[in-house]
């Protein structure tokens, strides 16, 4: 994984609630067996008036453009702003990987489901939940006919658009690991031995689990 | 010793470290693998040259991309070419790691959340884990299950453990006796009118009361199933006679000389006595009535004798612009009653309701009735190949299509339309699947979800109707 580093960009203005990850990616995407190649597939369904299809060049299909991604103020914004319960439905990780290969690298929301929480941060996306009243306050300032411009920085938790500063939260061990670039399997199996000894306790107590050794 | 959810229990017998900030290294017991979340993981594992922890702890079977019209000619004859290599990865997956697996043409092959309890694979006690979010349903047998993204999946096969955080503990009543032609399904969909779908993000759900215990297992498994509709990512029904009896000769149940042992371990598995959550929510199970969703969320909700709510009744304003908009979706006017609204096409199947009881509640409204004439397409799909033989030795597969329904192979089918059975633009569906979101089943395509008592009653109407006036 990337480390995360400091960077200023612009701010997209997602204006819906309960975004699903069947609308980030649609279902007939998941049928790669990549990681990549999955951004010019964010929000088909919103953001092409045809019927999408694995393979299809995308170049050649008619866009919807009253989607805010087909906005040309928002071209190539690395910020998401959207509503509350972003991500919901599918535990699909495409949706991230959608996310994270369109340019996004940050998601400012209410809140967010757990799964697509949890997801992002294994892909190098930073979601941070910001009160009602300051996502009410960006959406106001990022649909201006000048698109909004926000610098994060994730060492001081701070979002900085001009003199202004909005801290935010980050889970300790989430940051550490983003800003480090860490792999969270690398961490665990850093601890073998505690694996090791917690399976042989199981293994006395509970030997019916373990029937295939 | 201060009282305990089950929740801690389940939480605590399966911790192997936590640091100081509450991050936690949990251990899986059961990894269930499908086709769709799980080739990168496998990738991964290869690129880094690592070798899963335990393979006996995983099990595998291909459903979302499988066809369930005639299969017989096997994986090479799956026609969509990207389902096929989906289909053939898993196997060239399971067979290169040793991992066990039902294939496609195997009879237990179905979908993951069916077979795992019909197998025993999933017990009580046990945290279970798929790259799947309707992992939940497995905490109907009294174990921690959840859904996890692909990254996860590739964490439990390296070290058959997971970074966690623990979640918050909320309890959902229901008491009462549910009345005629209520079901699990119909309690679960009115749980999350209630809460909303967010109204369990960050906790875990134990689902207790006396109409829980009522349900069957099968009942409890739709109810779990679709605990992550309210947003939690894990829900569980507490262990009594009932589990340990459904658990008893199932193929990777605990032998006969482990089996005293097992079940009084499972016993314990109960919030104690005085045990205190961080929510509490009560509902009361006469008042929920077969229960129809009529946008695309699964809270926006009514009962059968209800209207379409109209948004300009509801003061929340970014609330009442999203049922304006499900509203446009659906093609719903407000106070339309739900009894007027005909459908197009009716599909029973999912892992919310794809199991023997499900069809046998089906087939009950099915019996001697005709699919109606302006219903293009009736499809039964059950979860398993071995629901399906169950079914087939009852005679239900003949009920079914006597009355013009389709009978199909099992898998996940239109639940999510990865395979060739979808939605058309426009057309309307009741549907006993779990989600009702724009495009599920097909682009622009409007889901209804119901029980499957409920969906026959569709079928067979033509629209939807009490099921409770057509119980004989
Ligand atoms: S039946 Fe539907 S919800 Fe269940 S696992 Fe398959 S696709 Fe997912």
């Amino acid at each position: 994984m990337q480390k995360f580093e400091i960077f200023t960009g612009i701010v997209c203005p997602l204006d819906r609630s309960n975004v699903d990850t069947d609308a980030i990616i649609p279902k007939q995407f998941l049928k790669s067996i990549k990681r990549s190649g999955f951004g010019p597939n964010l929000f088909d369904e919103w953001r092409y008036l045809d019927q999408g299809e694995p393979g299809m060049d995308n170049s050649k299909r008619s866009v919807n453009s009253d989607f805010v991604l087909n906005d040309i103020r928002y071209k190539g914004a690395q910020i998401l702003l959207t509503r509350m319960n972003f991500g919901c439905g599918s535990s699909r990780e495409h949706a991230p990987w959608a996310l994270e290969d369109y340019g996004f690298r940050v998601i400012l929301a209410p809140s967010y489901a757990d799964i697509f929480f949890n997801n992002c941060f294994k892909n190098g996306l930073l979601p941070i939940v910001l009160e009602e009243k300051t996502i009410d306050n960006l959406f106001r300032l990022a649909s201006d006919d000048q698109a909004l411009e926000m610098t994060v920085d994730l060492h001081k938790q701070a979002l900085v658009i001009g003199d202004e500063r909005i801290m935010f939260e980050v889970d300790p061990f989430r940051k550490h690991c983003l800003l480090n670039g860490l792999d969270d399997i690398g961490l665990t199996l850093q601890k073998v031995d505690a694996i090791k000894a917690y399976e042989k306790c199981r293994k006395d107590e509970a030997p019916w689990l373990f029937h295939g050794e | 010793m201060s009282a305990k959810t089950l929740y801690d229990k389940l939480w605590e017998s399966h911790l192997v470290q936590t640091d100081e900030d509450g991050t936690a290294l949990i251990y899986i017991d059961r990894h269930l693998v499908h086709e769709v979340t799980s080739p990168q993981a496998f990738e991964g594992l290869r690129l880094a040259e690592r070798e899963p922890w335990r393979i006996d702890a995983n099990l595998a079977t291909p459903d979302h991309n499988v066809p369930t019209t005639e299969r017989t000619g096997g994986v090479d004859a799956i026609e969509d070419p990207i389902s096929r290599t989906q289909v053939e990865t898993l196997d060239a997956n399971c067979l290169e790691f040793g991992i066990t697996e039902f294939e496609m043409l195997d009879t237990r092959q179905g979908i993951v959340h069916v077979v795992g309890p019909e197998q025993g694979a999933t017990l009580p006690g046990m945290t279970v884990v798929c790259g799947d979010s309707h992992t939940s349903t497995h905490g109907a047998m009294g174990a921690l299950a959840f859904g996890i993204g692909t990254s996860e999946v590739e964490h439990v096969l390296a070290t058959q453990c997971l970074i966690q955080k623990k979640s918050k503990a909320m309890q959902v009543r229901v008491e009462g006796k549910a009345g005629p032609g209520v079901t699990a399904k119909d309690i679960v969909l009115a749980i999350i009118g209630e809460i909303g779908t967010a109204g369990g993000t960050g906790y875990a759900i134990e689902f207790a009361g006396s109409a829980i215990e009522d349900l069957s297992i099968e009942g409890r498994l739709t109810l779990c199933n679709m605990a992550i509709e309210a947003g939690a990512r894990a829900g569980f029904v507490a262990v009594d006679d009932k589990t340990i009896d459904y658990v008893r000769g199932r193929p990777y149940a605990p032998d006969s000389d482990q089996w005293e042992r097992a079940v009084a371990s499972w016993r314990t598995l109960h919030s104690d006595e005085g045990a205190e959550f961080h929510l509490v929510v009560t509902l009361d199970a006469v008042a929920i009535k077969p229960e129809v969703t009529w946008g695309t969320s699964p809270e926006m909700v009514v009962g059968i004798d209800d209207s379409v709510p109209n948004p300009a009744d509801e003061p929340d304003s970014v609330k009442a612009e999203g049922m304006g908009r499900a509203l446009d979706y659906m093609g719903l006017k407000a106070g339309t009653p739900m009894s007027d609204i005909t459908l197009d096409k009716v599909f029973i199947g999912s892992c919310t309701n794809s199991r023997i009881e499900d069809l046998r509640a089906a087939a009950q409204i099915a019996n001697g009735r005709q699919v109606a004439a302006n219903i293009k397409l009736a499809l039964v799909v059950p979860g398993s190949g071995l629901v399906k033989a169950q079914a087939e030795q009852e005679g239900l597969d003949r009920i079914f299509t006597n009355a013009g329904f389709e009978w199909r192979e099992p898998g996940c089918s239109m639940c999510l339309a990865m395979n060739a059975d979808r939605l058309s633009p426009g057309e309307r569906c009741a549907s006993t699947s779990n989600r009702n979101f724009e495009g599920r089943q097909g682009q622009g395509g409007r889901t209804h979800l119901v029980s499957p008592a409920m969906a026959a009653a569709a079928a067979v109407s033509g629209h939807f109707v009490d099921v409770a006036t057509l119980i004989k």
